[in-house]
């Protein structure tokens, strides 16, 4: 495989795509596929066969649309017709629609200038709802790959890092470290085994944007694993992916499977000296895994259980090697980076947090589903703009952002900016890209106990801030919620948190206060009607006083 | 120390065995191979018992304290078998706000048993998930490994009391790890 290989498969997969007058597009990702997408598919063919227009019409399954509420979604024609809610019946309804602009049912056509859709830029997830992401000549058609050869061809490993520091590009797991720092270290720690690592094992309840991007378009992480492994010097690459997302782990390796058989991963890549290998671990559901240092202790088959830092994975990681770990959707961005250069990304975004974020928004807001905006879009807009608003007429009372690391934000706040920093100034942080929105149905103490329970779970028990502090605060929260708790314990909870913060020896212990210290900040009316007043104000707990041991 | 490694012969002359053997050759016997080698003993037999910990450990050369240690760390690993269908209720952030405590509660007032356990006659396992990214379908339950989404307390009635025969009496319960 060459340079002219690849662009005489991206030349031929063209051609063979505007043979057709029209390509239906049917969403195939976890999200459509649980509400039948499949059947939609199948009928849709067996609908355009029986009619005689295979030579003319074509059903293509393609990744995540985004709208996940009002799925499956199909489109055609470059998305100027949208159809929601599609079952297999209306299969024969679409194509009369698509061939001969046969009127649908209304509640059938999703309007395509909705603006979440038209508000969107997209980055990460350019490909995903259009091509196919189980074939890779798809993926190759849109200037997949490229990146890799230009790299691997034109550029040294420094060349190939300038572009990534100049991107501005900051790790997308939720900490935002300059990706560009991370990477120089790799390449400079000595050593000539070396090792990269794709965190995919995403553990935030609430969030699902790496879920679709290696379900909708696994071979731009594959591409952004090669890269990065010809920038630091590594040969061998692992993905260390949720069990929990089966579909995600198929298409992956049929994805290595066929990157392998055109000669795109492996030895001798493009016919260089560069050799790349990717293998995929699973995890197996433990939350603290997407700690860096417990990810490794979980590759190397043990429990996973973080160590102190320093030292940095980058200088002794995976088997004491120096080893890159970087998310999903940071790998994702490299391919474009580099093929469109460094200072295009940088332009996109705020001053400190450059690029675009891929969120899941979720909860209750009236469009749920996966959206990517440039950096610097206020919650406001994204909630109410993108989002729809809250449904049923209810008020919305906070959104929270970062998982069980992250905090709540309330109202007041709505318009910030969303980048790194801005979100940590009102006490979240921007995580992994989770947002879920709670309505006045929610009670925010309830909220705190079941990040507080998350925690709790999920430490590893290594060390007692975390193990034991984590618990004290559930037990705290739980005897509010429950009525039982005594006006100290406000205070308590307080102090708790801070020491928890402090002494923890991971990101876990480190960051589980977050939420409960959030709420405490801008809902501390709702802990004082529990405590004194015996009272839910959302009427999700039931803090009846009767017998309720309030002597201090 | 590296012990010498040693062919030891599976528990017993289940031919599944042969898939579990076959991915601990694909890792040389790796004894980092741990994770991925209860994998598939899980994914082929449903559940981790005592012997097949001891087979992989052997086989691996891994202490069997390392090996109960990891399998017990890990809460996609069980040790007990699943009932005949399993219904997975999401419990993160989305379905929790959208409604998943009262599916929990629904299939457990229907069915007699509480999250992580299994009726007494083996025909339903309940359990949660910490989520299963579906959040835009929240809330989502996993029925039978099928997720569905936007469920509803009548719609997942419905379908566990397929499962069970709609006689919620089988309340001896055996608690699941």
């Amino acid at each position: 495989m060459n340079q002219d290989d690849l662009a005489n498969i991206a030349a031929h997969t063209k051609q063979t795509d505007s043979s057709y007058d029209h390509i239906v597009k049917v969403c195939v990702a976890a999200g459509c596929l649980s509400a039948n997408s499949d059947q939609v598919k199948t009928q849709l063919e067996s609908e355009i066969k029986q009619r005689g227009l295979e030579s003319c019409c074509k059903v293509k399954g393609v990744g995540c649309m985004g709208l996940c509420a009002a799925g499956p979604l199909v489109a055609a024609d470059n998305n100027d017709k949208m159809f929601q809610d599609v079952t297999p019946n209306d299969a024969g309804a679409i194509i009369d629609n698509v061939m001969d602009n046969v009127a649908v049912p209304e509640a059938l056509v999703m309007d395509s200038k909705l603006e979440f859709f038209v508000k969107q830029k997209k980055v990460v997830l350019e490909n995903c709802g259009d091509i196919d992401p189980e074939q890779i000549e798809d993926y190759i058609a849109a200037d997949g790959y490229e990146a890799l050869f230009h790299c691997i061809t034109r550029l040294k490993p420094l060349g190939v890092i300038e572009q990534i520091t100049r991107s501005g590009l900051r790790g997308r797991g939720g900490a935002g470290f300059p990706t560009g720092l991370k990477w120089i270290t790799v390449y400079k720690a000595g050593g000539n085994r070396k090792f990269v690592i794709c965190n995919a094992d995403e553990g935030d309840p609430g969030a699902f944007m790496d879920r679709s991007v290696l379900e909708s378009d696994p071979h731009r992480v594959l591409e952004g694993m090669a890269i990065a492994g010809y920038a630091v010097g590594a040969s061998r690459g692992f993905i260390y992916c949720r069990a929990e997302y089966p579909l995600a782990v198929k298409r992956l390796r049929l994805a290595i499977r066929q990157a392998e058989s055109h000669g795109l991963l492996g030895m001798n890549i493009g016919d260089t000296h560069f050799d790349f290998k990717i293998e995929i671990r699973l995890g197996a559901g433990a939350f603290v895994c997407g700690e860096e240092t417990a990810l490794i202790a979980s590759i190397e088959g043990g429990r996973g259980t973080p160590r102190p830092r320093p030292p940095f994975p980058a200088q002794m990681g995976l088997w004491n090697a120096p080893t890159l770990i970087n998310n999903v959707e940071t790998f994702a961005n490299v391919a474009p980076i580099i093929r469109r250069g460094g200072d295009w990304f940088a332009s996109i975004g705020t001053e400190k947090s450059k690029g675009t974020k891929v969120f899941a928004l979720a909860g209750r807001v009236k469009n749920t589903g996966l959206i990517e905006v440039p950096m610097g879009m206020t919650l406001r807009e994204i909630i109410f703009g993108l989002g729809g608003g809250i449904p049923d007429g209810r008020r919305f009372k906070a959104v929270q952002s970062g998982g069980p690391s992250g905090g709540c934000v309330p109202e007041q706040h709505l318009d910030i900016p969303v980048d790194y920093d801005s979100l940590a100034s009102v006490g979240s942080i921007m995580g992994s890209g989770g947002m879920i929105v709670m309505d006045e149905t929610s009670c925010m103490v309830d909220v705190a106990k079941f990040f507080m329970d998350f925690c709790m779970t999920e430490s590893c028990g290594k060390c007692v801030p975390c193990r034991v502090g984590t618990t004290q605060m559930h037990d705290i929260l739980e005897r509010i919620t429950e009525g039982r708790a005594g006006g100290h314990e406000l205070e308590l909870l307080q102090r708790l948190t801070g020491m928890v913060k402090a002494a923890s020896l991971c990101g876990l212990g480190q960051t589980a206060p977050n939420p409960t210290l959030t709420t405490l900040r801008y809902f501390m009316d709702e802990y004082r009607a529990h405590i004194e007043e015996g009272r839910c104000p959302a009427g999700v707990c039931h803090p009846a006083k009767a017998e309720a041991e309030v002597d201090a | 120390m590296q012990l010498t490694p040693k062919t030891v012969p599976p528990p017993s002359d289940d031919k599944r065995w042969k898939i579990v053997d076959g991915m601990m050759r694909r890792h040389g016997h790796e004894p980092h191979a741990l994770i991925e080698v209860l994998h598939s003993v899980q994914e082929t037999f449903g559940f981790l018992t005592d012997d097949a910990l001891k087979y992989v450990g052997a086989s691996l050369r891994v202490p069997p304290s390392k090996v109960y240690g990891v399998a017990t760390f890990y809460h996609f690993f069980t040790m007990k078998p699943p009932g005949e269908h399993t219904c997975v209720v999401c419990t993160g952030t989305a379905c929790y706000i959208k409604g998943a405590p009262a599916l929990l509660n629904a299939v457990s007032e229907l069915a007699g048993i509480k999250a992580g356990e299994t009726t007494a006659d083996g025909k339903l396992s309940l359990l949660t998930a910490r989520c299963v990214g579906s959040c835009g379908l929240a809330p989502a339950v996993v029925f039978d490994g099928q997720v569905a989404g936007k469920i509803t307390t009548e719609s997942i009635k419905q379908r566990v009391a397929a499962y069970v025969g709609s006689e919620p009496e089988s309340l001896v319960i055996e608690e699941h790890r």
